[in-house]
């Protein structure tokens, strides 16, 4: 049997396979046709309202400081141009034809069968992109890519695989949306991350979806010897119900991996939301850490890290605040150790805004609201290691653009 | 400028002031004495207007205005000023953010750099979590630098010189005076002050017009800070509970 047939064939299988976490959210009410759009010349050349709702999930039509842009509306790559050298962007349909199928890729990292959605995107997928820093390249200034749902009731089912190779560094910012006037909808997204020896890869994913859509993120990755790799979630914005559980392997020595997630979930959202970390050689280092906060939503935070090597070092950080009178947080921290010598560690408060840090900045002059705002805007702000200065603070801008909006 | 009349707090359904009654003039500075528990601290905070300290009977007056019932920031705005003996940390939140706000609200003129380099707060602090890992003497000086942007009429100080070495204690001194208009001449001080201390060490360098001692909620006895201070020392509090003053 082909490699294809088979994938094919344990996709099938695994149509009806309910994921492990998360509300089960039946497909056959979303359509995964819709109609072509034209490729455009510029992103400019966009409908302004999408130019302007895909700025707020960092993506800049003007594609000031960019290394490239990818732009995916509903199932047609309608843009898709790097202008940094050594760095390679793609549809993923054009890189499997030039690539012979991208057999070292294509659902290693991330398992074909797992279940229904990752099924789905085998089966019935609608593009995607795929991203390569090509060896030695440094590349500063971040790459855009944009999933935009724009299609009433769209199952938007894409692919992605990003390389960075030995010695590389790259950014990238993946701002996904919906339409405003979409009601319904689900977002798939399989993501396989391939970081090679001595790279560097930063992924930071900037959601805005609406208030019944549903969004199934499905990522792994590879972190080799003395790579890193640093994937950050923001979503602020109402969701029906989100569900990830990226699977990140550190199999190389030296090899760190760092997850931030930031949440925020207002009434009628769902957010379940997490990572998990396999340092699986030696000296391996990671930090998995989550800032969340409920206003009337309800949260799954998770984190687990497992240490399979001894002299493995890691780190779970989930925090979360409740604001308002309703809403539920459920913080679940697992560190996995399977052999002697690791240093693995974890923290988990859930709670409210503490009054007495309300009423100390009160004395300086705020009213309630500001200083709750201020709290709040600093419970989210958290400095990631590694990250470019200029990305970290687009990163801070969008976090706090949405929670303006939010609150 | 403050009138405190009547004055009984209740905190968390236990009453802790009981009938107390002070008044402070425009331009003086007071000094607070009494054992741990004796109330002092409840009252600077019923006075900045912490929920928790609720007031069953008697009223606050500042500037003629009746400011029982206003939340905390309004009393900010009104022009008064409070430095913590232990503040929590905010996380998050920038000093050199704080600060500026307070200035927004308070002292518009007010330059970071001159004043926190006045008050040995190097510009590293200026992005640090607000009171985060910050050392005891560290905080009163920062809570200080604060004070300093928002520039208050009423200037609140709990506990200002404790954890502060010996080397700093002249500086927070001195910026208390600068707080309070103790460096200009008597008619033209316009501030007014309200300290606890413990320890006699500031009171070199501020010289405040009056003290009080408090027990068990109520001011048992005023008078002159040094010859109180003297009093305290030799014959302990326990005198300041029987002596019939």
């Amino acid at each position: 049997m082909s490699k294809i047939d088979e994938l094919t064939e344990r996709a099938e299988k695994a149509r009806d396979k309910k994921a492990a976490y998360g509300p089960d959210v039946p497909l056959e009410r979303y359509t995964s046709r819709a109609p072509t759009h034209k490729k455009v010349q510029t992103l400019k050349m966009l409908p302004s309202n999408y130019q302007n709702e895909s700025l707020s999930v960092g993506v800049d039509a003007a594609e000031t400081e960019r290394s490239g842009s990818f732009f995916q509306l509903d199932t047609s790559v309608v843009y898709s141009q790097a202008t940094a050298q050594n760095l390679e962007l793609l549809s993923i349909t054009e890189a499997l034809d030039k690539y012979d199928g991208l057999k070292e890729y294509w659902w290693k990292a991330v398992a074909v069968d797992a279940d229904k959605y990752t099924a789905e995107a085998a089966l019935d997928f609608s593009n995607g992109y795929f991203i390569r820093a090509k060896a030695g390249a440094k590349i500063i200034m971040p790459l855009q890519a944009c999933m935009f749902l724009a299609q009433e009731s769209l199952s938007q089912n894409v692919h992605n695989v990003i390389i960075a190779e030995e010695g590389s560094e790259l950014h990238i910012i993946s701002g996904c949306r919906t339409s405003s006037d979409v009601t319904q909808g689900i977002h798939i997204g399989v993501s396989e991350f391939y970081i090679k020896e001595g790279a560097k890869l930063s992924f930071t994913m900037i959601h805005n979806w609406g208030p019944e859509v549903a969004v199934r993120p499905r990522s792994g990755a590879f972190v080799e010897q003395d790579a890193t790799f640093i994937s950050n979630y923001v979503c602020m914005k109402p969701v029906r119900s989100l569900q990830m559980y990226p699977i990140i392997r550190c199999v190389g020595p030296r090899a760190t991996a760092l997850s931030y997630s930031l949440l925020y979930a207002t009434d009628g959202s769902h957010m379940d939301v997490g990572a998990r970390v396999i340092m699986d050689a030696e000296d391996c280092k990671s930090d998995v850490v989550s800032r969340a906060i409920t206003n009337g939503g309800e949260i799954i935070s998770r984190g687990n890290i497992t240490g399979l090597h001894s002299d493995v070092k890691g780190h779970l950080e989930c925090r979360g605040l409740i604001l308002g009178d309703h809403g539920r947080m459920l913080a679940v921290p697992e560190l996995d150790g399977a052999v002697p010598g690791v240093d693995m560690s974890h923290e988990a408060a859930v709670g409210k805004i503490a009054e007495e840090e309300i009423n100390y900045l009160m004395t300086r002059g705020l009213d309630e609201d500001e200083a709750t705002s201020a709290i709040v805007r600093g419970f989210l702000d958290v400095e990631i290691k590694g990250m470019p200065p200029a990305l970290q603070e687009e990163m801070r801008r969008a976090v706090h653009t949405t929670e303006r909006l939010g609150l | 400028m403050l009138d405190i009349q009547n004055l009984h707090v209740e905190v968390d359904g236990k009453q802790i002031l009981n009938d107390l009654n002070l008044n402070i003039r425009e331009g003086e500075t007071h000094v607070l004495f009494g054992q741990n528990g004796s109330g002092k601290t409840t009252l600077l905070l019923t006075i900045m207007g912490f929920p928790r300290y609720h007031v069953t009977k008697g009223r606050i007056i500042f500037r003629r205005k009746n400011i029982t019932d206003l939340s905390i920031n309004e009393r900010a705005n009104l022009g008064i000023g409070m430095s913590f003996q232990q503040p929590p940390t905010i996380h998050g939140v920038k000093l050199g953010d704080l600060v500026e706000i307070a200035a927004k609200h308070g002292n518009r003129e007010f330059d970071l750099e001159t004043m926190a380099k006045m008050i040995h707060v190097p510009p590293s602090f200026f992005n640090r979590d607000v009171n985060l890992g910050f050392s005891g003497g560290e905080v009163k000086r920062t809570e200080l630098l604060q004070l300093l942007a928002q520039n208050p009429d009423l200037v609140l100080l709990d506990e200002p010189d404790s954890g502060v070495d010996l080397e700093n204690i002249e500086l927070v001194g001195e910026t208390i005076n600068k707080l309070l208009d103790r460096d200009k001449r008597s008619r033209e001080r316009h501030k007014a002050g309200l300290i606890i201390t413990h320890a006699g060490g500031i009171l070199q360098i501020v010289k405040a017009d009056k003290a009080h001692v408090l027990v068990d909620g109520q001011i048992a006895c005023s008078g002159n800070p040094g010859e109180l201070l003297h009093d305290i020392c030799e014959l302990g509090y326990e005198e300041c509970i029987r002596c019939p003053r």
